[in-house]
């Protein structure tokens, strides 16, 4: 079913061209909208650009973004795949909770003494990361076998895991010690933060995953085609817990993330909102809502133009009330930038006028 | 002379304590039986909140009904109405889960001669379908945190504040009282504010952002909505390379435990006590409406101000 290379080429070739109907054309657009935000970012703030080096660690506004970014792109990773099969995860918020609380549980435990296997730091990420897969399971369990639709299959558990996660700290906000655990949120290696790391690894692995196999493939036409997927012998229920799965653990991994970098869980807040910031990134990164073609590193891409925006509110002496106002509008702003028959449609005004 | 005089004031002031620590301890309403509805259990404060309520009916004498919502107003308005219906309660003590629906509950506790006292969350139903409403003073915790640091500063700094989540009540009233007291010291200005919704990974990714926009040595201090932004805060700083609580001072409210542990490592400055005590004033309420008294429609609780853990122990024995 490959694309003789041939044909491929032509694509791409196809999709240098601008004005095309491809999603390459689209990332043209999502990098200008990232520069264009970052120019004004600097011209907001003069030292938008500067990055030193304090105690090994690099600082400045650029680490900033990236550093920030970190949890939300682990989110859209899974996210990305997700919506590639029609479908959605609305849970992954919330997983986050759920992974922090069992880590910092556990982590509390080995920091008091005990010395069983599983409180050890190294398993306790295991687990942790685990418990996101089981959660992750359980949604692709719903949508793939009982045939629950997505937003409310996975909305059971954006409720609910909630109060798991409060159950497992009990209503408490613990905090922890073990600079093992900590690492993952705000580990620092050759000046750069380890969340950074673990993005690209985790960006570059599942790539290699679905693209160097079939698995992509067979995850784009379900999303597309979820009967004659069927018809053509795909399992595609196999596909969507696998899709969920990976889900969970991105969320875990996420979740982790956000534990290290202040040393504490907190099952209320953690991950709140996350998962429409994540879904809003992948819709930026040009996968669509009804399922196929996706690409992950494009979804990251939205990520960053999300953080940036946020990092330039951040900088700007607006009054916190319009942050989300002009939140709106810049993204706005971008989906339109990529919308081919606004850009047309804004070509005709020229013509006319001229 | 002078010494006598000293001594005079000293024992009229140990005096004054003493008095108002043996009635507070004392209390009234003994033999009274009150329900308490309280919104749930989710997080530490509201936990000692509850707790305050219990020990304090316990020293006074009073028979407690304590009745957990679980966030849900549907539990909220079933407990009052038991309770109306068994009519074996004085008085009922509410911490409402949401501001609105309360108007008819309300009422069939005013029909049945039960006094309603609210605490903490406020309730758009007609005042005089309830006693009155003690709560936190967000006003007051602001102005108290801004009086510090004037002092702190003697009346010169730059300040960048992580405010709270946009909207709510505690944000937007600790940041009037905060701007009241700082407006009277030209020195003092707010030079950025941005909201950390009252989280701590947020409040650090703030003033990440307000360390590289500003140059750092231009910010004084920090003033955090709630302890855990403060928290986020002084992660940023000491990854910018910076020491917190020296270099930048910090104040913030609520005085949840880790921040006191922050305190004794030296990483930042006071907290504002967002008090839980609102048992007595509650139970004051109570008796001094069924003995027939005209009370104000808000009974503010102000918390005080904290530079060290031992103080606040000495506070809370």
């Amino acid at each position: 079913m490959q694309p003789q290379p041939i044909l491929q080429l032509k694509e791409k070739l196809a999709d240098l061209k601008l004005g095309g109907f491809s999603w390459n054309n689209r990332a043209v657009w999502s990098v200008a909208a990232l520069i264009i935000i970052l120019i004004v970012n600097r011209l907001i703030s003069p030292n938008f650009f500067s990055i030193d080096m304090v105690n090994g660690r690099l600082i400045g506004s650029l680490i900033n973004i990236l550093d920030g970014a970190s949890a939300i792109i682990l989110l859209s990773i899974g996210m990305t795949l997700v919506i590639a099969t029609k479908g959605i995860d609305l849970s992954v918020g919330t997983v986050m909770a759920i992974a922090s609380a069992v880590a910092v549980m556990l982590i509390n435990q080995y920091e008091a003494g005990a010395g069983e296997f599983y409180y050890m730091p190294g398993v306790v990420i295991l687990i942790a990361v685990a418990a996101g897969a089981i959660c992750g399971l359980w949604n692709g369990f719903l949508v793939a076998y009982l045939n629950i639709q997505p937003i409310i299959a996975t909305l059971i558990l954006l409720i609910s895991g909630r109060g798991i996660a409060q159950m497992i700290t009990q209503g408490q906000s613990p905090t922890f010690t073990n600079e093992t655990l900590a690492f993952i949120g705000r580990g620092v290696i050759l000046g750069v933060p380890f969340p950074i790391y673990l993005c690209l690894a985790m960006l570059i692995l599942v790539t290699l995953l679905v693209r160097r196999s079939a698995i992509g493939l067979l995850i784009e036409s379900v999303g597309i085609n979820a009967r004659a997927s069927f018809y053509a012998g795909i399992n595609s229920a196999r596909i969507k817990v696998m899709v969920y799965t990976l889900s969970g653990i991105c969320a875990a991994l996420a979740g982790l993330v956000v534990a290290g970098e202040v040393k504490s869980a907190d099952p209320h807040k953690a991950g709140e909102f996350a998962e429409l910031d994540a879904i809003l990134a992948v819709v930026i990164g040009g996968t669509s809502l009804n399922g196929g073609r996706f690409n992950l590193f494009l979804s990251a891409l939205g990520v960053l133009i999300i953080q940036s925006l946020l990092t330039g509110l951040y900088v700007s002496k607006l009054h916190p009330t319009a942050n989300l106002v002009v939140k709106a509008i810049v993204v706005l702003a971008v989906l339109l930038l990529q919308s081919d028959e606004f850009r047309s449609f804004l070509k005709r005004l020229f013509r006319r006028r001229a | 002379m002078r010494n006598i005089r000293r001594i005079a004031v000293i024992l009229v002031v140990v005096g004054l304590i003493a008095t108002a620590f043996s009635t507070a301890a004392q209390g009234g309403g003994e033999g009274l039986t009150i329900g308490f509805s309280q919104i749930g259990s989710e997080s530490a404060w509201r936990t000692s909140f509850t707790d305050a309520v219990k020990a304090e009916a316990e020293a006074r004498g009073i028979n407690l009904l304590f009745s957990d919502a679980q966030q849900e107003q549907e539990n909220q308005i079933a407990a009052i109405n038991a309770w109306i219906a068994q009519g074996d309660v004085d008085a009922i003590i509410l911490a409402p889960v949401v501001t609105s629906g309360w108007d008819v509950v309300l009422q069939e506790a005013k029909d049945a001669g039960i006094p309603v006292v609210i605490v903490d969350r406020n309730v758009d139903a007609d005042p005089s379908l309830y006693v009155t409403r003690v709560s936190s003073d967000f006003v007051h915790e602001g102005r108290l945190a801004a009086a510090w640091l004037v002092q702190a500063t003697s009346g010169n700094c730059n300040i960048v504040e992580l405010y709270g989540t946009v909207g709510s009540a505690a944000a937007e009233d600790r940041a009037t009282g905060f701007r009241e007291v700082i407006a009277l010291f030209p020195g003092m200005q707010i030079i950025r504010s941005e909201t950390g919704n009252f989280v701590r990974t947020e409040g650090k990714q703030v003033m990440e952002s307000f360390l590289s926009a500003e140059d750092p040595a231009n910010i004084c201090a920090v003033f955090a909505h709630n302890d855990d932004m403060a928290i986020g805060a002084i992660e940023a700083i000491k990854e910018a390379g910076l020491v917190p609580a020296q270099d930048i001072l910090i104040v913030s409210v609520d005085a949840i435990p880790d921040i006191f542990d922050s305190l004794d490592a030296g990483e930042t400055n006071a907290t504002v006590e967002l008090s839980p005590f609102m048992g007595a004033p509650a139970f004051d309420a109570v008796v001094a409406t069924l003995a027939g008294e005209e009370l104000p429609k808000w009974i503010p609780v102000a918390g005080s101000l904290y530079t060290s853990r031992a103080a606040y122990d000495a506070d809370h024995q």
